[in-house]
């Protein structure tokens, strides 16, 4: 029996639940919390089921962080939000935009959390979110105006949009920008260096730079944490660590599809299995579903094949973008896929992408959806 | 003292009241003295380089105020306002 699911939607105009029953096929919505707050990212700590964080702004004003103790039944703001130092002399002026991302830190740091920022920026909290602190051996580098240039080009702007943590080590971060690529500190973030070899950013004049890539999502197989997938805005690519340079798995989606999208989601029981939710990445870029028909696709080799499961999703006339955030998976066996698009709409499948039915509708453009035990 | 005048945005910071009394010599005193009593308040108008905030707009006795490094003396008035945005 697979036990009941609470998905925490984040929109641009509030946050709500959905909760499941056990079965996963019965669902109810309860909201909205904080109507009219853009709300970027709600996460429930899965190390103690009951503090959350909720990354929100308004269209006035600006930044900062929610926090929840009882599992989201109520919120009080952090005390001190992610804020970047005082601008030095001379020193371009930044401060946070929005926060985008937020990640429990490692189960041996009971306390710690780390959020990602627009424009680019890396804090850490020790006390379970109510203060922040920049992480200087990223905001700070000698390299960070490189990497996060003030003319970032990403439409709602440059992101560091992850922080990956290797479950072994508390110290070994990934992180994910729109504007470098992917990066890997081994000194819990006093240094970083780029990850990104072989990845493609043909934007560039150089279609294979050492960063400047735009990195859209990053996992590791939980199962082995040396392998890390990767949703590009130029294509999908594996990494199998210590080796250094990716490989474009996305080369073996089909042709008509492509593998241009968001997100990817590794499967948490097995290593060589993943799903993509392909957008079409032609021409101009629409980033809706290639040709109108929603599909996600799933790999069961590690990249080396892709097959469609669209069993139960709309089969003509339906032009979905489904945003970074807001494609996720629970921890059920078999295993339970979410995705909430722009257009408001949820979807669910309790059978690892074979079979979906819309558990949500009319809700505002829905930024993220993340899954956790109920 | 200073009279403020707070816009609906930030009313859930102050119990509900839109118009406030509060002390300081310049701008960003008067909004960090609200900030003690209204933690969360100002950093949502003002950014942490000390810039007022892309869609909020501040008015010192009727002008529309920049710098928030600005005097302000006795029985200023201070208006917050939420600035016009889309959908």
């Amino acid at each position: 029996m697979s036990s009941a699911v609470r998905l925490f939607v984040g929109t641009r105009k509030g946050a709500w639940t959905l909760t499941s029953d056990a079965s996963r096929r019965g669902w109810s919505m309860e909201g909205p919390v904080f109507l009219g707050h853009i709300v970027n990212h709600i996460v429930l700590d899965p190390r103690d089921g009951r503090t959350a964080l909720m990354a929100a702004k308004t269209g006035h004003l600006g930044p900062t962080i929610f926090r929840s103790r009882d599992g989201g039944a109520t919120w009080t703001e952090a005390r001190r939000p992610p804020a970047f130092a005082k601008a030095a002399e001379g020193e371009p002026a930044r401060a946070v935009d929005h926060s985008f991302w937020v990640q429990p830190g490692h189960p041996s740091e009971p306390d710690v959390w780390w959020a990602g920022t627009s424009p680019p920026g890396l804090f850490v909290s020790t006390d379970a979110g109510e203060t922040w602190d920049s992480v200087a051996g990223f905001n700070d580098h000698p390299m960070y105006w490189k990497w996060a240039p003030e003319d970032g080009g990403t439409p709602d702007g440059a992101l560091l949009n992850q922080v990956v943590i290797d479950p072994r080590d508390p110290g070994h971060l990934y992180l994910a920008t729109s504007t470098a690529g992917v990066f890997e500190s081994l000194d819990r973030g006093a240094s970083w260096r780029p990850l990104n070899q072989n990845v493609e950013a043909n934007f560039m004049p150089d279609p294979y730079p050492e960063y400047g890539q735009d990195a859209h999502y990053i996992a590791l197989a939980p199962t082995r944490p040396d392998r890390i997938w990767q949703q590009n805005h130029c294509g999908i690519y594996r990494l199998d660590r210590p080796g250094e340079r990716w490989e474009r798995i996305g080369r073996n989606m089909p042709e008509e599809i492509g593998d241009i999208g968001f997100t990817i989601i590794p499967h948490p029981r097995d290593a060589e299995t993943a799903w993509v939710l392909p957008m079409d990445g032609t021409d101009v870029w629409p980033r809706t579903s290639p040709g109108g028909r929603p599909a996600v696709y799933r790999t069961r080799d590690g990249g080396a094949s892709w097959g469609r499961q669209d069993g139960g999703l709309p089969s003509d006339q339906a032009w979905l973008t489904v945003k970074r955030q807001a494609f996720c998976a629970d921890q059920a066996d078999p295993l339970g896929l979410y995705f909430g698009a722009t257009n408001g709409e949820v979807w669910a499948s309790a059978d690892e992408g074979e079979t979906w039915s819309e558990i949500g509708r009319h809700l505002p453009e829905i930024y993220s959806v993340t899954a956790a035990p109920a | 003292m200073i009279r403020v005048l707070v816009p609906s945005q930030l009313t859930s910071y102050t119990g509900g009241a839109s118009e406030l009394q509060a002390e300081g010599a310049t701008l960003d005193a008067v909004l960090a003295d609200l900030d003690t009593r209204f933690p969360g308040l100002k950093f949502r108008v003002v950014d942490e380089q000390d810039r007022v905030r892309k869609h909020m707009r501040i008015f010192h006795n009727g002008e529309a105020a920049k710098d928030v490094a600005a005097a302000v003396r006795e029985g200023d008035e201070v208006l917050i306002f939420g600035a016009l945005s889309g959908g």
